[in-house]
């Protein structure tokens, strides 16, 4: 055998319990310096919660984590930085009102507390870490109305910025488009060599196959197993995932497509997309691809009314619409799976029942006072068509991991039932056992003649599940592709940017 | 060093026990002051516990404590009101003024209570149509209420006749009226708010105004309703205040929004919204009178008893915000 690789990290039985629930029992693991580690396992297997032990957001009950050799107490995230840990949160968290280059600096030590604030530098390391990462923001902006993977590109640089010995990713790349996760993986591999340490969280396989050295699966909070990259098979990494072999997904028979649902024309908001239209038809799952920044988004939240276009028009079901809020969407039978989770879905502090019943006041309260028997009923019966983990349905919903929280999203909107269902990016941070159930439901309801407009970076993804795939670059459609035709290639050439050729 | 051992998997953990959801309500810190309250002021005069004497000195700040109650929905919603103490002044003044220039009685409440109505609009208009900090917007009306009560008043006091007077000494099943309506008023708003899909969309909203808009939830809708509601029910304990004291000067209550706010702090209100109950700002209603009649009872200084009445703030600001940070975790 080889020379021992230098251990960075040795945690030795660690254990959480959150209230007497246990979400992490005894896990070991060693991690090495200059080394990819990527972190597997279901929705709720305690791999965020593992991440955040390491980062000192939450402590340990049990157990004890060595860094180089000494024994180290991660007793709060500050102390984590000293140490040289800094996580990617799941979830960006940032500073709203402050600017994107004060969050990228935001807890860079040094300075006196009398010293003047070196704006001029911090400016210009954060453009440094932005154009590391090929992202063109202007950071003087306020983070405030960033779209969720730009927020993401933020952590990013933030985590770079703290020049760390040990880089926690939590999905990083839920909300990336492949160009941005390349340039990311390119950064992974630079600071590899400069012999840094990354774990990298993923429900992506084939990210974790291209980026990664070893892998480590988790299961129901505990260590499965820590393997090379190359010793293991994609099948057995899924077995040891979720206990049993994965189908493969494939649409089994496409729906039959009825009649218009929605007719969108020449929809256009200046700054956002320009000149939009498209028609979805009953029965029919259209993609909308396109890198990050594009426009999809602000076209999904122009349709649900969030912030209706200036010009064009929208007909549902042959009769002109007029949506200017979302209320008038739900009533003309929208619904709308947003991608910012954090900020436009979850009620944090409410529990799951609420959040849950949130979009159908009328069904759990039917004569305009609650029925806590109906309410709880309904709950169930989402909770357990979607498999939510969670410890009760009173719980806040903070409290279910990432993966949980989505569903939790997606099931709200199911309540309500609707005859078109926009989904922006819905798979984000959802692991692939439910993944393949999800895809499964997505092809039962376009059965059952509901029109989907499903907004999605992975080109698996659009290819797999839609009829046609309508591609945006720079706020614009330039191309539709029927599912036949539809390859990653085409989608790709149609996503970038066309600088300088045309107008 | 394969170990695939396969885990055993989670049962869907219990849900956690009844006695620990009571025991992390911050209504249950209030509830205990309120208790502990009780047994020291009975210490300090044996004749405290007398229901009567307590229930009289409720109708000193009855008005206020109902008024109270709708605030903590406004809070709840995620804005703020500091305006409900001048707009009761400034209702009463209008209805005593109007009904002193000749204007029969019942008329001369109506007017006072479309003021009410219309001061609560304004608020409305300024922080939910034109998108203003509420708290920033109140601070002004409360002033611009006030003022205009003191031009409409002067100095003097107006009297109301002598008909109306007195409503403090009408009594119910042996509770004076002002008592009886605070527990309706309160029973009525924690059935709407903690009933109703309406009161569940208050917390919706306070929670996340930006997922409440997303789900269809018309935020704006509900919040202007709220400031209405305020505006009419400060009008209506303006006018209450009036009958009990007999006659209306420009300061009356002053201050008093303070002691509104501060009632639905120690019910456990917190204050960027989202979280607090009826309940909660009814027994910190009770406790605040149980406070105050007790020092009061036991001859302390006035400045002593605000002193308490401060740390009393501060302590249940701390114990609300610790348990809140607890239940998050
Ligand atoms: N603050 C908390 N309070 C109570 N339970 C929690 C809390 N945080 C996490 N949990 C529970 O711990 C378990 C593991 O959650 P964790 O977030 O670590 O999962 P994960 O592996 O990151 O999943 P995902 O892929 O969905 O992000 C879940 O069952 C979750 O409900
Ligand atoms: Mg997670």
């Amino acid at each position: 055998m080889k020379r021992e690789p230098s251990m960075l990290v040795e945690a030795r039985g660690i254990s959480k319990q959150f209230g007497g629930v246990e979400v992490l029992s005894d896990v070991d693991l060693d991690l090495h310096a200059g080394e990819i580690h990527a972190l597997l396992g279901e929705n709720g297997a305690g791999k965020s919660t593992f991440a955040k032990i390491l980062a000192g957001v939450h402590r340990p009950t049990r157990g004890t984590l060595k860094l180089n050799g000494s024994k180290v107490d991660v007793t709060n995230p500050i102390a984590a930085q000293k140490l040289g840990i800094a996580l990617i949160h799941q979830e960006p968290i940032s500073f709203p009102d402050l600017s994107i280059a004060e969050n990228i600096v935001m807890g860079r030590q040094g300075g006196g507390l009398l010293s003047r604030v070196p704006w001029a530098k911090i400016i210009a390391d954060a453009r440094q870490y932005l154009d590391m990462l090929g992202v063109s923001l202007d950071v003087t902006l306020p983070m405030r109305g960033l779209s969720i993977a730009n927020q993401q590109m933020v952590e990013i640089a933030r985590s770079l910025a703290s020049d760390s010995k040990l880089i926690i990713m939590d999905e990083p790349t839920a909300p990336l488009t492949p160009r941005e996760v390349d340039t990311l993986f390119n950064i992974a591999r630079r600071l590899r060599e400069e012999g840094r340490t990354i774990i990298f969280i993923s429900h992506r396989l084939e990210e974790v196959r291209m980026l990664c050295d070893r892998v480590t699966i988790f299961r129901d909070g505990a260590h499965i197993s820590t393997q090379k990259i190359d010793d293991i098979s994609d099948e057995d990494i899924i077995k040891l995932m979720i206990g049993r072999t994965l189908k493969k997904f494939m649409r089994k028979h496409v729906a039959e497509i009825g009649d218009i649902a929605m007719e969108v024309s020449e929809l256009s908001r200046p700054g956002a997309f320009e000149d939009v239209s498209f028609t979805l038809r009953r029965g029919e799952i259209i993609g909308l691809g396109g890198l990050v920044g594009a426009g999809r988004t602000d076209v999904a939240r122009a349709l649900f009314g969030v912030e209706p276009a200036i010009s064009g028009h929208i007909r549902i079901n042959g009769v002109d619409a007029m949506i200017h809020t979302p209320t008038d969407a739900i009533d003309l039978g929208l619904a709308f799976v947003p991608e910012d989770r954090a900020g436009h879905g979850i009620f944090a502090t409410l529990s799951v029942e609420h959040n849950l019943t949130a979009a159908v006041p009328g069904k759990i309260a039917p004569s305009g006072f609650i029925s806590r028997s109906l309410e709880r009923e309904i709950s169930r019966k989402a909770v357990d068509d979607l498999s939510i983990r969670l410890a009760s349905l009173r719980q806040p919903i903070a409290e279910l991991s990432g993966g949980n929280q989505q569903k939790a999203i997606l099931a709200r909107w199911l309540l309500t039932e609707p005859d078109i269902l926009i989904l922006d990016e819905p798979t984000r941070g959802i692991d692939i056992g439910v993944k393949a159930e999800f895809y499964d439901m997505i092809g039962d309801l376009a059965e059952q003649g509901r029109a989907i407009l499903l907004i999605s970076s992975e080109l698996p993804e659009l290819l797999s599940l839609c009829d046609r795939i309508l591609v945006m670059s720079e706020g614009r459609i330039t191309a539709e592709i029927p599912r036949e035709e539809a390859t990653q290639e085409n989608i790709m050439q149609a996503a970038v940017p066309r600088k300088g050729v045309a107008a | 060093m394969m170990n695939s051992t396969p885990a055993p998997t989670r049962e869907l953990a219990p849900a956690r026990p009844t006695w620990h959801i009571v025991l992390v309500r911050p209504e249950t810190m209030t509830f205990l002051l309120l208790l502990f309250g009780l047994v020291g002021a009975s210490f300090l005069s044996p004749f405290f516990l007398d229901a009567g004497y307590i229930l009289r000195s409720f109708t000193l700040t009855a008005e206020m404590s109902i008024v109270a109650l709708v605030l903590t929905m406004v809070v709840i919603s995620g804005e703020i009101d500091l305006s409900p103490a001048a707009n009761m002044a400034l209702s009463a003044c209008i209805f005593a003024w109007v009904q002193d220039a000749g204007v029969p009685l019942p008329i001369a409440v109506i007017v006072g209570l479309l003021a009410g109505l219309a001061m609560g609009a304004l608020n409305a208009f300024m922080s939910i149509r034109m998108q203003l900090p509420s708290i920033i917007v109140t601070i002004g009306t409360l002033i611009f209420f006030r003022g205009l009560a003191q031009v409409i008043a002067g100095d003097r006091s107006i009297r109301v006749p002598d008909s109306f007077i007195g409503i403090n000494n009408v009594m119910i099943a042996g509770i004076p009226l002002p008592v009886v309506i605070f527990v309706l008023v309160a029973i009525l708003l924690g059935l709407v708010l903690g009933t109703t899909a309406v009161g569940r969309q208050i917390y919706q909203i306070g929670t996340n105004q930006q997922a409440a808009l997303h789900a269809g939830i018309n935020a704006k809708k509900i919040k202007v309703g709220l400031f209405l509601v305020l505006g009419l029910v400060s009008a209506a304990a303006g006018i209450m205040a009036a009958s009990r004291l007999g006659s209306v000067r420009y300061d009356l209550v002053l201050g008093g929004e303070l002691q509104m706010v501060l009632m639905a702090m120690l019910g456990g209100t917190y204050i960027f919204g989202g979280r607090g109950t009826i309940l909660g700002t009814f027994l910190a209603a009770w406790l605040l009178v149980i406070v105050s009649t007790g020092m009061t009872v036991a001859n302390l200084l006035p400045a002593i008893q605000l002193t308490v009445l401060g740390i009393l703030l501060i302590v249940a600001i701390i114990a609300t915000n610790f348990i809140y940070a607890r239940t998050q975790r």
